[in-house]
């Protein structure tokens, strides 16, 4: 991964001071649209900011491709659920683009009860010399008016507007981990701790259940549903991934509730490795679907896994993302890091793999070499447009002057949220209230 | 696998291979599996704590009223395993042997004394998210809460039963497809569920119940979660502890006896937290 190591960074920290950062500025999700041209963050504040590239310049070739603001705006309110007696939260929990069909961008955010269709779109130009009312839009008294006019496009300053176009309510009874749009373009599914519901995406007064595994009886709740993704080429198959460490592949075809699975991809437990936490650590945090559909990428607490989908009973690819934190297990429960989720990533061609870890460090496994490399997304060890140096965590024995012991890992520093722009090796990477972009080394 | 009412002593470095003697000592041992073994003193003292951390984290998502699914599950199926093999090794029923026995809780402070210390000086934790302090008041209200757990699977505690009959009414009025009621009830009843699994229910053992007749186990297993708490202040969500405190007054109110043992509980705290 020396390419990836050589990455640039781009001077675009989330353009909100560090030291006057709130619990609102937390960024929650991030995610490239499909062409790389937009970066879309959600925070827990219910904000979603939308960065633009910048268009290259020849004059200036170090400047390649910026991410600059485009648009921002509320996507979620907080909101009180007065039946419940509940304050439902207005955190963005996930955004996923749709692909761009005209000029207008659409995505879809969601928080922990409701999706919404948001569209991005520019206005230029206004509308001027209307006949019945004057500039300011005030109805004109008829008698004054004594001539007709045609009314021209006028330029004007680029304008983005953001506007709710559907919003898809009520549906959830738990909270929503996950939502994905369908390669038909028309439908999408939501996904909470029981359920998966397929929506239409002109319809929001009805969504279709799926996938139900809520017992009739709660006591005997021991599986929860962690993520779920639609397959990018197959318009009728979707993955979901369990706390059990298992993903479960389902054919829509079959039945209109897919309770039955059709692939069920699960790894036997290593009977060396059992501790009481074993279980808790092979919850799977992120399910991801290569671009090519072939593969299925899974993290858990401590690896990230490569599924292939003709293969049921063991991972293709193991991948270790911090296996110094075995032996730590039992403070990560005390603390609840243990129950971190952590997404994964894939680049644009299935050849890399990236996820977040703790102490602002990320992890990139090329999956061809099967070299691996810790990178730091940080303001102190890293200044706009310097190279990233390569980190390394010492384990136990002699600390080099580089490396970084376990013990002085910060686990309130954690990179939760990445996502890999489709074609190009441009990465973005959410630690905490900042957002950090870096791109391969010009030349 | 014990004979009824033998003491076991819980140190006896004689059969004590220690779980992980490579470990360093700044962090405890994670538990190994193999289940029927010589009991390590070191091993069972960290499940027990362990088991104690997980009630305390059952509690408080009990009490939020749409608490992280994902979570509660996972740490419920925790507390499951671990009681699933205390009850193989025996531990368990040497638990209710010893809360039979146990009309003074003297034994158990020494027990949960060096929990206290095992788990506190585990370094320069880098993560120390919170390191409030806790009112030693809302200590006893939490610890009297999960006590009531501890104490369900006797069949003993007039808390459990109440609670339970909350739960059912619950229930009743509000169907299934209520949230707020499936998600209030789930947790806590989930540890219900998972001490039920494991122990007849209320009544299969007569000799079993007589010992425990004149015994409130709330009383006796308080120090045990105490303990847990004690042990640790550097947990990050309980500083939910304070904001919620308020709330549990409603599932603690219906239970009397739990509320007459206060003032001894006080004692206890005093005795523990040395204010």
């Amino acid at each position: 991964m020396e390419e990836e190591s050589d990455a640039r960074k781009i001077n675009n920290s989330f353009l909100r001071d560090h030291n006057y950062a709130t619990e609102a500025d937390i960024i929650s999700t991030v995610e490239f649209n499909s062409s790389g041209e937009l970066l879309a963050t959600g925070d827990k504040g219910g904000r979603v900011v939308v960065f633009q590239r910048e268009q290259e310049s020849k004059s200036q070739p170090q400047r390649r491709g910026e991410y600059n603001v485009y648009s921002t705006f509320q996507s979620h309110e907080p909101e009180f659920d007065y039946l419940k007696s509940l304050e439902i939260e207005e955190k963005i929990n996930k955004i996923r683009w749709l692909p761009q069909q005209n000029a207008a961008y659409f995505l879809l955010s969601t928080n922990d009860k409701t999706v919404k269709l948001w569209k991005i779109s520019e206005r230029d130009k206004r509308p001027e010399g209307y006949n019945l009312k004057d500039e300011d839009g005030r109805i004109r008294n008829p008698s004054t008016i004594t001539s007709l006019r045609v009314p021209v496009l006028q330029p004007m300053d680029l304008m983005v507007e953001a506007t709710a176009r559907r919003v898809f309510s009520n549906a959830h009874t738990y909270h929503i981990n996950s939502i994905s749009v369908n390669s038909d373009l028309q439908t999408y599914i939501s996904t909470d701790d029981l359920r998966v519901n397929l929506w239409n995406l002109e319809i929001t007064d009805r969504s279709f259940n799926i996938v139900d595994i809520k017992p009739s009886n709660m006591e005997e709740l021991t599986e929860v549903i962690t993520a779920a993704e639609f397959h990018p080429q197959q318009c009728q198959t979707f993955a979901y991934s369990s706390s059990k460490g298992s993903i479960r592949l389902c054919d829509m075809r079959q039945a209109a509730l897919c309770d039955k699975h059709c692939k069920y991809f699960e790894e036997p437990e290593d009977p060396s490795t059992r501790s009481f936490f074993s279980e808790i650590i092979s919850s799977i945090s992120d399910v991801k679907f290569s671009h090519s559909g072939r593969y299925l990428m899974t993290r858990d607490y401590l690896t990230v896994k490569v599924w292939d989908l003709q293969m049921e009973n063991k991972p293709l690819e193991t991948y270790q993302v911090h296996d110094y934190l075995r032996g730590k297990l039992c403070s990560l429960y005390e603390n609840d890091c243990i129950f971190d989720k952590f997404e994964c990533v894939w680049n644009g061609s299935d050849s890399v793999i990236m996820t977040g870890s703790y102490n602002n460090f990320f992890r990139m496994f090329d999956r061809n070499t099967k070299r691996d490399v810790t990178l730091e997304a940080s303001r102190e060890n890293s200044k706009p447009r310097a190279i990233l140096k390569p980190r390394k965590v010492c384990v136990g024995g002699k600390r080099r002057k580089d490396e970084i012991s376990v013990d002085s890992l910060d686990f309130s520093k954690k990179i939760l949220h990445t996502t890999w722009h489709p074609q190009e090796n441009i990465i973005a990477v959410a630690a905490t209230n900042n957002l950090y972009i870096f791109q391969d080394k010009v030349n | 696998m014990f004979p009824k009412g033998t003491k076991r002593k819980f140190s006896d470095s004689g059969d004590d291979p220690a779980p992980e003697p490579s470990a360093p000592p700044a962090t405890p041992p994670r538990p190994l599996a193999p289940p029927p073994r010589p009991l390590a003193s070191t091993y069972s003292l960290q499940r027990q704590s362990l088991l104690d951390m997980s009630l305390i984290k059952l509690q408080l998502c009990h009490m939020l009223v749409e608490p992280n699914l994902c979570r509660s599950v996972l740490i419920a199926n925790t507390v499951r395993q671990i009681q699933e093999e205390m009850t193989q090794d025996g531990s368990w029923q040497l638990m209710t042997q010893a809360l039979a026995a146990a009309q003074c809780p003297s034994d158990r402070l020494v027990a949960s004394e060096l929990l206290c210390r095992q788990t506190d000086p585990a370094g320069p934790k880098p993560y120390a998210l919170v390191g409030e302090a806790y009112h030693t008041e809302e200590v006893v209200m939490e610890g009297g809460e999960g006590a009531t757990y501890l104490a369900g699977p006797f069949g003993v505690s007039p808390c459990w039963q109440e609670e339970e009959e909350e739960d059912g009414d619950c229930e009743e009025e509000e169907e299934e497809d209520s949230e707020e009621c499936v998600s209030e009830g789930e947790e806590g009843e989930q540890v219900f569920g998972t001490f039920e699994i494991k122990h007849p229910p209320p009544g299969p053992d007569p000799a079993l119940e007589e010992l425990f007749s004149d015994v409130d186990a709330s009383y006796y297993d308080l120090d045990t979660v105490l303990t847990g708490m004690q042990a640790a202040p550097k947990m990050g969500p309980y500083d939910l502890l304070e904001s919620l405190s308020s709330h549990s007054p409603a599932p603690l109110s219906s239970s009397t006896s739990c509320r007459a043992d206060l003032n001894e509980l006080d004692h206890i705290m005093e005795i523990i937290v040395g204010s």
